[in-house]
């Protein structure tokens, strides 16, 4: 008679020789399921505790950003003075019928992404958002007074998401804020200090013409167009200028910026 | 075999005397990459000790029905889920460090030294002193990261623990950072002055040399 009981057998189990190809097979498989439980237990328990973090995180580098802005912290605080979060169609340049809420679900449709060829690719990112979530700070009286465009794009070890500020002319750069990067520590990883992005307000994105000129320079700043490059981090000071360059320009947000001087918005 | 050496011994002699950094050059690879600051040397300090401790035991647990064939196997597998666990966990709870970790957390798979123990220790050692032994080690690669990650933030970014203690020229002050000390090379040298130094207190840890010099008529004698 087959012994059914789950206590001999597992005893049976251990008495088994180590070289035995079933106690083989059952080590690696036991060890493998308490593994794999132990794995999705952590992920599935922490997973809201991270979500809020890179949420809390994004939120306080916006208001950081805000706030680095001179005049904007008290813009806020006036009445009327609000931060409203718009949904735009990057390919037309207007609000897009997407809201926030659903602007992820929409992005899980490959229809919504358009492929870059190699030469609109500055950024390197293979593929753009047709969709993408910016933010408007109005006056007192509803106009426009800061922009705040998400860009992001590769960096040196892995992409670099940040924020850039412009101001209402959509030409003035008021401020950039990284929200994300995994560049070198101590070179390519300084462009999250405050001396370096302290450089940005008061930049010209374009020059007369309208070709985005904006550069990290290699060495010191030359130009209204340019920030000084940080010494021994040549890739990363050419990604953030290649992503600036791409999302200001007329693959990014460059219809965006066309309608907001056209005062669409 | 001679006597089993007591748990006090496990415990403090991967300190200094068997340090698995600067003895067995073990757990370099990180050691290099993290000691940029003492924050994040402390915290990597901190998640491999618990992945080691807690490797340790459960494989010492498991000792006897390990079977020979697949045991490396078995051994990454469970080192390799305490790692993502503790990455999760630092993730959730000590966000701000783990973003600047990055990868290094999850490299903790590969490192030498938590293979090396459970390899070499706890599969043949019951579950207590395992895990003393994997706790020792891990002061001992603490200890290593330590200093090597304090040299490193003091010189080369003028700060301790994040406290400014030398004020920089950039800050107003006289102290003009040494770039090179954030560099991974800066590391390499600051490693063998540590394994010098070490070897200098405790000449029995130098190695033999592995040729003779023809013109030193001492050693071919």
């Amino acid at each position: 008679m087959v012994d059914l009981n789950p206590i001999t057998a597992w005893r049976r189990l251990l008495a088994l020789p180590n070289e035995s190809r079933a106690k083989t097979l059952a080590m690696a498989f036991l060890v493998a399921l308490v593994c794999t439980l132990m794995v999705t237990g952590a992920t599935v328990i922490l997973r809201p505790i991270q979500a809020a973090n890179r949420a809390a995180e994004q939120a306080a580098r916006l208001e950081a950003l805000i706030s680095g802005v001179p005049g904007m912290s008290d813009l806020l605080l006036q009445d009327g003075g609000a931060l409203s979060t718009v949904v735009v169609d990057l390919n037309r340049g207007a609000a897009a019928d997407v809201t926030p809420a659903t602007l992820a679900a929409a992005l899980e449709d490959p229809a919504h992404w358009t492929e870059l060829s190699a030469a609109q690719d500055l950024a390197g990112l293979g593929r753009r958002p047709n969709y993408a979530q910016v933010y408007f700070l109005r006056d007192a009286s509803g106009d426009l007074s800061l922009v705040l465009l998400p860009v992001s794009g590769a960096g040196y070890n892995a992409p670099i998401n940040a924020i850039v500020a412009l101001r209402a002319d959509m030409n003035t750069i008021a401020g950039l804020a990284i929200t994300g990067q995994s560049e070198t520590p101590g070179l390519g990883g300084r462009i999250e200090e405050p001396a370096w992005l302290g450089q940005f307000p008061g930049k010209q994105v374009s020059d007369a013409s309208g070709v985005v000129r904006f550069a990290v320079a290699k060495g010191s700043a030359g130009s209204a167009h340019e920030v000084d490059g940080i010494t021994g981090a040549t890739r990363t000071s050419n990604a953030i200028t290649h992503i600036m360059r791409f999302w200001l320009g007329p693959d990014g947000y460059g219809r965006l910026i066309d309608a907001i001087q056209r005062g669409e918005f | 075999m001679s006597a089993p050496a007591s748990l006090r011994s496990i415990l403090f002699s991967p300190l200094l005397r068997q340090n698995p950094v600067t003895l067995q050059i073990l757990g370099i690879c990180s050691a290099l990459a993290v000691t940029t600051s003492m924050e994040t040397a402390l915290t990597m300090s901190g998640a491999l000790t618990v992945v080691l401790v807690m490797s340790a035991g459960l494989i010492s647990v498991i000792r006897r029905h390990i079977p020979d064939s697949i045991r490396l196997i078995v051994q990454i597998v469970i080192v390799a889920s305490l790692v993502i666990v503790i990455d999760q966990i630092l993730q959730a709870y000590l966000f701000e460090i783990s973003q600047r970790l990055s990868v290094f957390v999850s490299l903790i798979t590969t490192n030498c030294l938590v293979l090396g123990r459970t390899e070499s220790f706890s599969r043949h050692n019951p579950p207590l002193r395992s895990m003393v032994d994997a706790l020792g080690n891990g002061l001992g690669y603490s200890l290593a990261l330590t200093v090597i990650g304090s040299i490193r933030e003091l010189f080369g970014a003028g700060s301790l623990l994040g406290w400014q203690v030398l004020p920089t020229v950039d800050q107003g002050g006289w102290f003009t950072p040494l770039n090179l000390m954030l560099l991974a090379p800066s590391a390499f040298f600051l490693l063998g002055g540590l394994v010098w130094a070490i070897r200098s207190v405790f000449p029995d840890q130098a190695e033999a040399l592995e040729y003779l010099s023809p013109d030193d008529p001492e050693a071919s004698q």
